[in-house]
């Protein structure tokens, strides 16, 4: 039984990972942006958990700054995916400006935020 | 109505539609605009009300100090002697946009007064409203279904309530933003563009400004977004329309001061982040299945469920944790009665002493949605053939407000917006069918379509059948109502594949649609007549000048004024006033005095203290008022005119709060078997205690037996003198009476040597905080 799993994972991983080597570049470096963004809120969260969170303001803009970021660009992937068939008439210039607009916005806020 | 039939073949008469429905609109404001002004012509142009004139004075300050004075505004002329931090505690959208315009308007040259500006804040607004519900109404049926909906909201008594001219207070600028958010949630899931989500967000933030009941918004969009989810509607548009929401949105509610951290931290807020999570897991799992074959996805799901139950439970077991170590489990007071209805009753007299706070009786919601509450089930079914997501949002929406205006009667506003959408979309697609069907029975044509209709090829035998049925049952049942006609209509309509088919399926009867339409529109004519009525009677009243018709003409009771004028003009300015605390924010606003408690009811003690004093007998009253600095005692009386809401009236509840915090005043020795009562047969702690003597002191001189037009009946002591106070103003119908405090007496020197060593071991330490600023003693 074990032995299946672990070869139907290891089958999984392998399909996946094929899956993934035929997306765009463009797409692989927004992924990679998404994960860095991520990672960072982790770190600040695993920092929270050990020092504290004081200046609870800044713990706050700074994570949700991090998720704030990931999630902007998941959705700017989604747009510029030429695979979503939901998106074929937007541009993906038009989406690239939503998605700096929208990033504006979230670090004006941010920035007034942190205290 | 003209534009909502839009032709698709000339773009000639789609310009023509569009031009129309512009001057539609711009009527339709007008219209809004106008309707509220009922109280500036029937009364004057004054501020109403309790409330705004809190707002009226946080915008004076503003106006004249600046907005960073503003926002460290301490304010010490209330809640005497604690104070109240206004630029912390306030919403303050109402305030910073009456505050702009009034700027704006200057900076044109155009010189209002700060006054005028807040009286005709409301009415703008409520023109804004009504463009913003048709905008989001056409996100959800098409533009014909939108301008019936703004025209329906422009005028719909509910709303009307809230946002007469003068009426400035806080919903007037939030049932804008709260019908301008969700248009821009649902035009962010039909289009999926993230420019509109950036709106969105800053909507949000407009609302949050504006109303604590933005806490409807940050719940009723996870739970549309959840609903998707689980009912398989997942696309990559909710997504964008939903997380960028919630990060921004949750930061932006957190600048603004009077909610700050809770943004985070309560229950009321939670749910999104829920959905939040729940919302990534479902995109990756939709992404997973896009890249994967059908064999493979099967091994992930096994793979990821139970790694992802384990995570699931962790996760919920620290919120759970998290939520459990709060206090009040992070909901709060005005939240949870809410969800239980009887929990204010119970627990927080000061929440279930407003009247706006009571659940609502069947007239009230008659009188204020009138027909749409007849409407609307046929709106929700228009909005099931065929569900949309945004139509799904409609629906979740009315659901959802349906049952808070059941519970709290001031939510019906909130209850407004959402039963004007549905009936604007029953109302225009019942217009729909019977013009078209009108238009195709037109003398020659009429018979074409019925044989075209008999020789209809396979592919909508089905369909025609079942409009054949729906037909023949319509003359048979010789029209029952007209509205469940419209209901059957309906779902026929919908799935039909445009244009062709539709002509030939859906005709009615000419005569039938005739009368139909005229019956419609006799409905409509109705609703307009009872919301110029309700607009123009029952909610156009300032409360703070009151009228009333009699066989000798119309009578104009300006006593409040008239009090509050003699205190600003007879007072020291320094003077403290006491009343109950519903006149606190006219006395600080109109008569500039400090007062001991207002209408923000944030300090529940103190508000005790001053109904334990209004209940107590005269000394004691007078010690705790001494107590407080108090020089003057305000009571608002109405037994000789027959004004009901008096605070003899409001007694009960001083006695009871008073009561829950000083256990000495028990509210079964204020009844009489169980009754309130003030005649001959009221107690004699009743008859004893302060705020009867203040009311009827010298009431019997006017008609020499002492009769209260309020009670309808004889007061039950009639000759009594004050001890402790002297009457120094009584308002020309008595409505307002004012008592000074009277310094303490001299004594006779003889018996103070005596007395003084033992009262001052014997009396509270109140007493003798009063004894030391008396220089005799």
């Amino acid at each position: 039984m074990a032995r299946s799993t672990s070869k139907d994972a290891q089958a999984l991983f392998q399909s996946l990972r094929s899956a993934y080597t035929a997306t765009p570049t463009t797409l692989k470096i927004i992924d990679l942006y998404v994960i860095y963004a991520v990672f960072t809120a982790l770190i600040q969260v695993a920092y929270m958990a050990i020092v504290g969170s004081f200046p609870f303001n800044s713990f706050l803009s700074g994570v949700l700054s991090c998720i704030g970021t990931a999630v902007l660009a998941v959705c700017l992937r989604i747009q510029v995916n030429k695979e979503n068939k939901e998106f074929k008439d937007l541009a993906p210039e038009r989406a690239f400006a939503d998605f700096v607009l929208c990033n504006l916005v979230l670090h004006l806020v941010i920035i007034n935020f942190l205290g | 109505m003209a534009a909502s039939v839009p032709s698709k073949g000339s773009t000639l008469r789609d310009a023509f539609g569009n031009v129309l429905s512009f001057f539609i609109l711009i009527l339709i404001g007008v219209l809004a605009f106008s309707i509220r002004l009922f109280s500036v012509i029937k009364y004057e142009s004054v501020i109403h009300e309790f409330d705004p004139y809190f707002n009226y004075r946080v915008t004076q300050y503003l106006s004249k100090m600046g907005i960073y004075e503003f926002w460290n505004w301490f304010d010490d002329r209330t809640w005497y002697p604690l104070g109240r931090v206004i630029g912390g505690t306030v919403y303050p959208g109402l305030t910073l946009t009456a505050g702009t315009l009034w700027r704006v308007l200057n900076a044109l040259n155009i010189p209002l007064s700060v006054e005028t500006v807040c009286v005709f804040t409301a009415p703008v607004f409520s023109a804004f409203a009504s463009w913003a519900t048709y905008l989001l109404t056409k996100e959800v049926k098409g533009p014909g279904a939108g301008l019936t909906a703004a025209a329906l909201l422009a005028m719909v008594p509910s709303y009307i309530s809230r946002s007469v001219a003068g009426s400035y207070d806080n919903e007037a600028v939030a049932i804008f933003a709260l019908i301008f958010t969700f248009y821009l949630y649902l035009k962010t899931l039909n289009t999926g563009s993230l420019f509109y989500a950036t709106l969105n967000a800053l909507a949000y933030f407009y609302m949050v400004c504006s109303w604590g009941g933005y806490t409807f918004i940050i719940n009723l969009i996870p739970m549309h977004a959840l609903l998707c989810v689980v009912t398989g509607r997942y696309s990559s548009r909710l997504y964008i329309a939903y997380a960028p929401f919630v990060v921004l949105g949750t930061l932006l509610a957190a600048l603004v001061p009077v909610v700050g951290f809770n943004a985070v931290m309560t229950s009321e807020h939670f749910a999104s982040f829920l959905v939040f999570i729940i919302i990534h897991v479902v995109a990756l799992v939709y992404y997973i299945k896009g890249t994967l074959s059908q064999k493979m996805f099967k091994v992930a799901v096994t793979l990821v469920v139970s790694i992802g139950l384990a995570v699931c439970c962790a996760v919920i077991a620290v919120l759970i944790a998290l939520v459990a170590s709060s206090p009040t489990k992070g909901w709060s007071g005005r939240s949870l009665s809410l969800l239980d209805p009887t929990y204010a009753s119970k627990y927080i007299p000061i929440i279930a002493s407003v009247s706006e706070h009571q659940p609502p009786t069947w007239p009230s919601y008659f009188m204020d949605i009138n027909v749409l509450a007849f409407l609307v089930p046929a709106g929700i079914i228009a909005c099931f053939s065929p569900l949309s997501d945004a139509s799904s949002f409609v629906v979740l929406y009315i659901a959802t407000a349906v049952y808070f205006s059941g519970v709290m009667v001031r939510l019906m506003l909130v209850l407004a917006p959402a039963a004007c959408i549905m009936s604007g979309i029953a109302l225009s697609q019942a217009f729909e069918v019977f013009t078209r069907s009108i238009k195709f029975q037109m003398p020659g044509e009429a018979p074409d379509a019925q044989e075209v209709g008999e020789m209809i090829s396979d592919g909508v035998v089905i369909q025609h059948d079942v409009v054949k049925a729906e037909k023949s049952e319509d003359t048979v049942k010789e029209r029952p109502s007209k509205k469940n006609r419209k209901k059957e209509k309906e779902p026929v309509e919908k799935p039909s594949v445009k244009s062709q088919i539709r002509k030939r399926l859906l005709v009615l009867p000419f005569a039938t649609s005739i009368i139909a339409l005229f019956l419609l529109v006799l409905l409509g004519a109705f609703y307009v007549v009872h919301c110029v009525w309700a607009a123009a009677e029952a909610y156009s009243a300032p409360s703070i000048v009151l009228t009333s018709h009699s066989r000798d003409g119309l009578h104009v009771f300006d006593d409040f004024r008239e009090a509050y004028a003699w205190l600003s003009h007879n007072t020291e300015v320094d003077d403290k006033v006491a009343s109950w605390w519903d006149y606190g924010y006219q006395t600080t606003a109109m008569a500039n005095r400090t007062v001991i408690v207002d209408n923000n009811t944030w300090n529940n003690t103190h508000i005790a203290t001053v109904g334990t004093a209004m209940s107590s007998p005269e000394k004691a009253a007078w010690e705790i008022f001494n107590s407080l600095d108090v020089k003057y005692v305000l009571v608002v009386f109405g037994g000789l005119v027959g004004y009901p809401s008096d605070d003899i009236n409001k007694f009960l509840w001083m006695v009871r709060i008073g009561g829950g915090v000083f256990p000495h005043i028990k509210e079964p020795d204020y009844l009489r078997d169980g009754q309130y009562r003030i005649d001959s047969q009221a107690t004699p702690t009743m008859l004893n205690c302060l705020m009867y003597k203040l009311s009827y002191y010298r009431f019997v001189e006017t008609d020499g037996k002492g009769f209260d037009r309020v009670r309808q009946t004889e007061i039950g002591k009639k000759y009594f003198k004050l001890s402790h106070f002297e009457e120094v103003f009584t308002t020309h119908h008595w409505m307002v009476r004012i008592y000074k405090l009277k310094p303490p007496k001299n004594r006779i020197r003889g018996k103070t040597k005596k007395s003084k060593t033992k009262s001052s071991s014997t009396t509270s330490s109140k007493r003798k905080g009063t004894k030391k600023r008396n220089p005799w003693h």
